[in-house]
């Protein structure tokens, strides 16, 4: 049968299609630039609430947004910064949502990573993970009631969400569904502060895939290349009417869980291990040793990541708070409905 | 010809099937030949083909499904097989359809069906009345339906709002309540129904009690007492301003639920009636719920578990002694 796990050999390493790979590295380069603003914001105590970076995780999550369509829909989870950008989430969305500008996405009634565009296709994540996949396993249900072709969805999860009953559920509905879905699973090597060793026992996270009946493929999320390719391989089957696939990528978190926490925790041993290189610079490393582009271009391409973050942040902070007295204070669209104290 | 209460809830469901290409009905055991652990979709899945939905047991993810079917158009309506289990799916409902509008300006129009409150022999976990934990969160409307034609008109006007709702079908009503036909049209929710008029006591009431209220409010006749009797259809909304018009008319009241006594429905119709209907009152305002354990399964511990007529009329008199 099909829906077998299968692990992509370590020894072979594909040659990158150059085009998209730079595009990758590209919404690396943007993401990284972004999220250490955001950090030195938060740091200097601009920014309400916590900040959450994808820091180590950006090809996996470049990679899942590059390969999405118009009319598909993404389910992001909180590292995935740079698969937001690439499936065209404007930066001031992140600004506006981070710094608090009643003109973002969320209005200052919510913040950080729980952002979204529902209505194109990008779904605004709740905390409680797992939740998700179901939500994305509907939306691709009602485009097919709907006899729309021709499309996938993508969420992201990661290891510690994998053990939620939310996660359980959605996977199997997603197969008993047969909706054409690509679950991307980040293992960052810790849920928070909890080590693999007291999130699970089985031998492979990937290994699950065909118990719920996906199809199920490993990679190693810090080499750029095999992130396209086994992601990109993972969409086009989805888009071709194969199983919902499950792609397991090994990456370790080069951050805290968020900023408020300095990951004390993660054991030097595990810093050396090879899933703990730093996504960006093997990326560039790649660049460099194929010499795809001179280090001139390279240069470019910081600084206008730098210059398009600077302005996102300096207009974002030029604009209005939200303000409580006109807030509407109404949790539903009926305003006939609305429970009335009066 | 007669109707009950549950062939009006598949009578809805038919219609709004035959209506609205977006509503799909999603639940376990709904599909099939079988239409339901109570039949409430009987002969559905037949007439629409692909539209009426088994799912595994997975509370959790049918709720999760329905909601992204929503967001992305669709009219979901989704059956749990008891109100008790929709406790798994409390995440999806609370925190991600409830919270969806508010956050992102996208409503999520999604109808919960909760199969709800006690029958004889049922036991702690197929028994229970959830609408105050509904209630008590933003972003739904919790519909209670009393009448046959309440669940029918309620129904269908649930799958037309744009909001989540999560819509409490009494399963004691069931096959208990008959109509002779069902309306063409209905009383708009959030407006409360003085089902029985009175002028010595209110009786706020929702769901299965309020048929207990009504048999309360008989008998007391018979002593003299005229009764009022205040249907409250929903309880989010609710409508206090009906509820208070009615003490202003009688000077008591008395608020009955199903559900258990810690806070909820009662709780907030009294607080509501203190707060703006003080002056009104011409004594404490009272409230009766189930006993605060879980629901006895053998049925000499449940008829005294849940409020009876008997320990209605007992409340009652006490409150139009004073």
């Amino acid at each position: 049968m099909l829906q077998t796990a299968q692990r992509q050999s370590k020894t072979k390493k594909p040659a990158p299609p150059h085009e998209r790979f730079l595009e990758a590295f590209r919404w690396m380069l943007l993401t990284r630039t972004l999220e250490e603003k955001l950090v030195s914001l938060y740091r200097g105590g601009l920014i309400s609430g916590g900040v959450y970076i994808g820091k180590g995780q950006e090809a996996v999550s470049a990679a899942c947004g590059l390969f999405l369509q118009k009319g598909d829909i993404f389910a992001p989870l909180i590292r995935d910064q740079a698969g937001r950008s690439a499936f065209g989430e404007p930066l001031l969305d992140v600004t506006r949502t981070y710094l608090g500008s009643r003109q973002g996405p969320m209005r200052g009634r919510d913040g950080n990573i729980h952002r979204g565009r529902p209505q194109d296709n990008q779904l605004a994540m709740v905390s409680h993970l797992g939740a998700m996949i179901s939500v994305t396993v509907g939306a691709l249900m009602a485009k097919r009631f709907k006899g729309e072709k021709d499309f996938i969805g993508l969420a992201c999860i990661g290891e510690g969400g994998m053990q939620t009953g939310a996660f359980h559920e959605g996977m199997n509905i997603a197969a008993v569904e047969q909706v054409p879905l690509v679950i991307v699973a980040t293992n960052n090597h810790y849920a928070y502060s909890t080590s693999n060793d007291r999130e699970f026992a089985c031998q492979d996270l990937v290994d699950r895939a065909i118990g719920y009946g996906f199809e199920g493929y490993s990679l190693d999320g810090t080499d750029l290349g095999a992130c396209l390719e086994v992601i990109g391989g993972a969409v086009k089957r989805a888009r071709a009417g194969r199983p919902p696939q499950l792609v397991v990528a090994s990456v370790l978190r080069l951050s805290g869980h968020g900023e408020h926490d300095d990951a004390s925790y993660v054991t030097e041993e595990i810093k050396r291990e090879l899933f703990a290189r730093d996504c960006l610079k093997v990326a560039e490393q790649t660049i460099a040793d194929l010499n795809l582009i001179d280090a001139k271009t390279l240069t470019e391409w910081r600084k206008e990541a730098a210059a398009k973050v600077d302005e996102a942040i300096a207009t974002a902070q030029k604009e209005a708070p939200p303000e409580a007295d006109k807030e509407d204070w109404c949790a539903i669209s009926t305003r006939d409905l609305v429970d009335s104290l009066e | 010809m007669s109707i009950t209460y549950l062939e009006a809830i598949r009578e809805a469901q038919a219609k709004l099937l035959r209506d609205d290409e977006r509503v799909f009905i999603y639940g376990q055991d709904v599909g099939g030949a079988f239409g339901g652990a109570f039949k409430a979709t009987k002969g559905l899945a037949k007439e629409f083909p692909g539209r009426v939905l088994n799912t595994p047991i997975s509370e959790d993810a049918m709720v999760g499904t329905a909601i992204g079917a929503a967001i992305e158009g669709m009219r979901p309506i989704v059956e749990m097989q008891f109100a008790d289990f929709s406790s798994i799916a409390l995440n999806q409902i609370l925190n991600n359809a409830g919270t969806h509008y508010w956050r992102t300006n996208v409503p999520v129009p999604i109808t919960v069906r909760l199969p709800s409150g006690g029958t004889k022999g049922s036991g702690p976990f197929h028994s229970q009345s959830m609408e105050s934990i509904y209630a008590h969160y933003p972003g739904l409307i919790v519909m209670t339906p009393a009448t046959v034609e309440d669940a029918y008109t309620m129904l269908i006007e649930a799958v037309a709002i744009d909001d989540p709702v999560v819509y409490c079908e009494h399963k004691y009503l069931y096959y208990h309540l008959k109509a002779d036909k069902l309306p063409t049209e209905g009383v708009p929710t959030g407006r409360a129904r003085v089902a029985r008029e009175g002028r010595d006591l209110t009786i706020v009431s929702y769901s299965a009690m309020v048929h207990e209220a009504l048999a309360v409010a008989e008998q007391l006749a018979g002593e003299g007492f005229e009764i009022e009797v205040v249907d409250l259809r929903s309880v989010k909304p609710l409508d206090t301003n009906t509820v208070l018009a009615s003490v202003a008319r009688t000077g008591r009241l008395l608020c009955v639920g199903e559900s258990f006594p810690w806070g909820g429905v009662t709780a907030e119709v009294t607080a509501r009636v203190a707060a703006e209907g003080f002056h009104l009152l011409d004594a404490a305002p009272q409230r009766l719920n189930a006993k605060d354990t879980p629901i006895p399964y053998h049925p000499h511990l449940w008829s005294a578990h849940r409020p009876n007529a008997k320990e209605i009329a007992r409340k009652a008199r006490a409150l139009l002694r004073e």
